[in-house]
């Protein structure tokens, strides 16, 4: 077979942090292709290097398409070489029809007046193309995500795509719209269209891909040829994680205490889709002085468990109960949360942790003013020393408690959100991502900051996609897998490749 | 340079009215060169307080809704809809005026109640709930006063156009106004004392003290340059009642904007909601207070715009919103929400009202004067567009953008290119509704 895609030695740099280094990959025409590896290998940013969402210019290397070396400077141009990127989330227009959604930016006319009657016919023949019966004049709202997600492929056979680029494409789909969509793609490729495709769920995988290039640190690890030779779960997961945990982490010597918090039966429905449950009958526990880690892939619910428990702040909550201390409390909104001792560090700190506009002191004592108020009346004096003080103790680097929090790094800007939630004095913090996307010498501070407030006797959950992270800082780790808790692990019994099991199925593994 | 700076740097907000303070003295100069001298006489600064007091007023509750993230567009009806009520009340019920005024602060509470229910626990963008507002209460003035003018007793008119009564000595100045006068220098030395004071004491790097001088001085000056125009103007009149109702609106809402737990609130709700939420802020509450006390306002503009006139009439208020909008955002409030301040949009107002007088006093026809206003506001904003695409945070971002430094930012992107999951655009816009 020849090749049909090449991409060699690609690099992509952005400030301070090289995302792809030296990576290379060849794709066979009429293959599927899939790639693997952890959350920030790099997987989405070379999918974007090779469809032009980063121009040429921004990276070093080249792609090769049909022998050609290609340079483009925007999506439009990737598509008008037939390389479609579907993306994880969708880009399709809820208001409008399937039609219009198909040939949206490629339109069917001319002189700017569409052909209705030719899109229509059209549409029509690639709706069968991807076994679709809806009426295409249908909405886009009123179809089902794993519809959509047809629609969207559609869409790109419309553009006539020769390399189908999939970026988790059943992240969102239940059982039997995964299976159709995977039937799909091993259809098309019989007529002609070669596919990539990213993803987490590895029985996919090994179920429809011809050969698998692995990913790691942004680099290419290694590609396994799956109908040559015996690949399996074990072997992906090998080549994803295998590498060695090198001493990032401080000394800590863990004081553990008795239970104090306690999760039972936690149920959360998703905010817009009642039929899905972003967290099935969770249990977990936290002693006191210890670090619990909670370790799964992009989306399997371990920031919707978090926020949800942080007074309610994500999806509808449908039952459970939450002990703190043998009583049950109750966290309907966060500022009972906050006056129950707990604090959430959130994964997106530029979204949900600060706010921009704010100055370092402003910002440190954001959820803690009633602690520094008479009266409703801040006193700006205790605001100052209470900001001050936290600046020196995380050694935050800034010229003053005065500057604007959008002024400051990544690591430095997490240092003052911990600083918010450490001056609540929670007796439980729960920390979603600390450390993403920050330099390896803040993130070393943070997990001393992090041991500090254990060693204080308070009890942490730490969320992160790093294992290393996750292995390096916990007593304990809890593994999630679509929404539910799948295996409880010990610091001793736990190394990636048990992890890796528990968070890719439901199957565990001692 | 930086310090020259420090001498107006205010920090609510993290804006500084250096740039509004300049663009306003230099409006007044321009101006005062143009009409030959008739911009400062004491009657024509008099009348420019007395003419547009009331758009200082709704420009003082329209910052927090900006800032808020909202929009208020009924303020001119319901300001007309308290004026025709509160005449109403004085001359068919025969209330006494102080009464009189109370039902209106009343009426205004409930209006501005019934506005941020919409808003905060329904969710109807506040654009919509006001936009209804205007309609609803401009009909509700018209019905009740049969789209008549309804006039006022003489009592009640001191409010809008009655000055601080004279007594003692004949200086050939009004007494009430020196006294004041002295007192607001006063007051300005003893707080840059107690501002310098504070900061030491929390071992901050202290402003050298030239700074302060040269800061108090100028406003020593400015007071002293306002206390003769109020109390030289012509006999009977001196500081007007109505500046004296704004100085002390100036001061509580300066006042609960930066010092309180609700001022701050206000910011978090309008610089990241979401945030806001997650510390704990109650933005429900704070949303549902900031469009009732701005109909609290309204109702307080409208009845001194009442006294002002002597009568309450069916097109009261006509385009009030607009000139208040524009009043802060001139004053460098951020379209975004969660930048602006009190006295930045006071400042605001004054360069509009400054300006409209002017071109009136030099007879520019009120036509083109209307104009002028419009691509005024559009400059302001564009300026303020324009510095935000330069990562700075306002029009004084702009000024002094040459006076910054900016330390480098070494965030990465891609860390986050996997990450986006699946949350809801905003925390609450989720389905379940927490009605406390």
């Amino acid at each position: 077979m020849p090749t049909i895609l090449e991409m060699r030695s690609i690099t992509k740099e952005f400030p301070g942090v090289i995302a792809l280094s030296d990576v290379s990959m060849s794709v066979k025409a009429g293959e599927i292709h899939a790639i693997c590896g952890e959350n920030g290998a790099g997987k989405s940013t070379l999918m974007k290097v090779l469809s032009g969402v980063y121009p040429f210019g921004t990276y070093s290397g080249d792609v090769v398409f049909h022998d050609q070396v290609m340079r483009f400077s925007n999506i439009r141009q990737s598509e008008a070489a037939g390389i479609a990127i579907i993306h994880q989330e969708l880009a399709l227009i809820p208001e409008l029809s399937i039609t219009e959604n198909i040939f949206l930016g490629n339109e069917q006319g001319r002189f700017g007046v569409i052909d209705w009657v030719e899109a229509q016919k059209e549409a029509q023949d690639l709706l069968a193309r991807v076994g679709l019966t809806d009426d295409p004049d249908t909405k886009i709202k009123s179809i089902g995500v794993g519809k959509q997600q047809l629609v969207e492929i559609a869409k790109a056979l419309a553009k006539s795509v020769k390399l189908l680029i999939l970026d988790e494409p059943t992240a969102a789909l239940n059982e039997a719209e995964s299976q159709h969509l995977l039937e799909l793609i091993v259809g098309l490729k019989g007529k002609g269209v070669t596919s990539i495709m990213i993803s987490h769920k590895l029985n996919e995988i090994e179920q429809i891909a011809d050969t698998i290039t692995i990913l790691r640190d942004g680099k290419t690890i290694e590609t396994l040829d799956v109908r040559g030779g015996d690949v399996d779960e074990d072997r992906i997961i090998r080549g994803m994680v295998g590498r060695s945990l090198e001493s990032r982490f401080p000394d800590r010597t863990p004081k553990i205490g008795d239970v104090f918090f306690e999760v039972k039966n936690w149920t959360v429905q998703h905010p817009l889709d009642s039929s899905r449950l972003v967290c099935k009958d969770e249990n977990f526990t936290v002693r006191k002085g210890e670090i619990v880690g909670f370790a799964g892939l992009m989306g399997a619910g371990r920031t919707e468990l978090a926020m949800s428990l942080f007074g309610h702040s994500y999806g509808t909550f449908v039952s459970g109960k939450v002990y703190k201390d043998g009583k049950e409390i109750r966290v309907n909104n966060v500022g009972q949360a906050i006056e129950h001792g707990i604090g959430y560090v959130s994964e997106d700190r530029k979204a949900l942790g600060l706010n921009l506009l704010d100055t370092i002191k402003r910002a440190t004592v954001s959820a803690g003013l009633k602690k520094i108020s008479r009266a409703g009346v801040v006193s700006e004096i205790e605001e100052y020393e209470v900001s001050e003080r936290y600046l020196k103790t995380l050694r935050t680097k800034a010229t003053s408690v005065d500057e604007g929090v959008n002024n400051l790094s990544g690591g430095n800007q997490q240092k003052v959100v911990l600083s918010k939630w450490m001056f609540t004095d929670p007796d439980l913090l729960i920390l979603d991502e600390p450390t993403r996307g920050i330099d390896v010498g803040a993130k070393y501070e943070i997990y001393g900051i992090i041991n500090q407030l254990a060693a204080q006797g308070k009890g942490i959950v730490l969320i992160s996609s790093e294992l290393p992270e996750l292995l390096g800082m916990s007593d304990r780790i809890y593994t999630i897998f679509e929404g539910s808790i799948t295996n409880e692990l010990t610091a001793q019994e736990a190394n990636p490749e048990s992890l890796m099991v528990s968070m890719t199925s439901k199957r565990t593994r001692a | 340079m930086k310090n020259l700076r420090n001498v107006f740097g205010g920090k609510g907000g993290g804006v500084n009215q250096y740039g509004m303070i300049i663009a306003l003295v230099a409006i007044v100069i321009i101006f005062e060169f143009w009409t030959g001298g008739l911009t400062l006489t004491p009657q024509n600064v008099i009348n420019v307080f007395t003419q547009y007091s009331y758009i200082l007023i709704l420009a003082i509750g329209m910052v927090m809704v900006i800032v808020a993230g909202h929009i208020d567009l009924s303020v001119g009806s319901v300001a007309a809809f308290v004026g025709i009520s509160v005449a109403q009340s004085m001359a068919v019920w025969h209330l006494p005026w102080p009464l009189a005024i109370v039902l209106g602060l009343v009426i205004g509470a409930l209006v501005g109640a019934w506005q941020g229910f919409w808003v905060a626990y329904v969710r109807v963008p506040a654009f919509i709930v006001t936009l209804a507002g205007q309609l609803i209460f401009r009909g509700g003035n018209q019905l009740i006063g049969n789209s008549t003018s309804l006039p006022v007793p003489g009592a009640y008119q001191f409010i809008g156009n009655g000055y601080l009564p004279d007594f003692g000595p004949n200086t050939g100045y009004s007494n009430p106004t020196l006294i004041i006068g002295l007192i607001v220098i006063v007051v300005l030395i003893i707080r840059e004392i107690r501002a310098r004071r504070k900061r030491v004491r929390m071992g901050a790097v202290l402003q050298p003290v030239w700074v302060s001088v040269v800061r108090v001085g100028v406003l020593i000056v400015v007071t002293l340059f306002a206390t003769y125009e109020f109390a030289s103007s012509s006999a009977g009149t001196s500081i007007p009642d109505v500046a004296i109702i704004l100085g002390v609106l100036v001061l509580i809402y300066g006042f609960v904007t930066r010092s309180t737990v609700f001022g701050r609130h206000i910011y978090a709700v309008g610089g990241n909601s979401n945030a806001a939420v997650l510390s704990g802020v109650n933005s429900k509450r704070v949303n549902f207070l900031v469009m009732m006390n701005m109909s609290v306002l309204a109702a307080v503009a409208g009845m001194v715009y009442l006294g002002y006139s002597g009568a309450s009439g069916p097109q009261d208020g006509t385009g009030w919103e607009l000139d208040a909008i524009a009043a802060v955002f001139v004053g460098g409030a951020a379209i975004a929400g969660g930048v602006g301040t009190i006295v930045g949009s006071i400042i605001g107002g004054l360069v509009l009202a400054f300006l409209a007088n002017g071109l009136a006093l030099v007879g520019i026809d009120t036509n083109q004067v209307v104009i002028i206003r419009g691509l005024v506001l559009l400059v302001a904003v564009a300026f303020d567009v324009y510095s935000k695409s330069q990562g700075k945070p306002s029009i004084t971002g702009f000024l002094t953008r040459n006076f910054r430094k900016k330390s480098g930012d070494d965030e990465g992107a891609p860390s986050g290119s996997d990450s986006v999951s699946e949350q809801p655009k905003s925390i609450e816009d989720q389905p379940q509704v927490l009605l406390p």
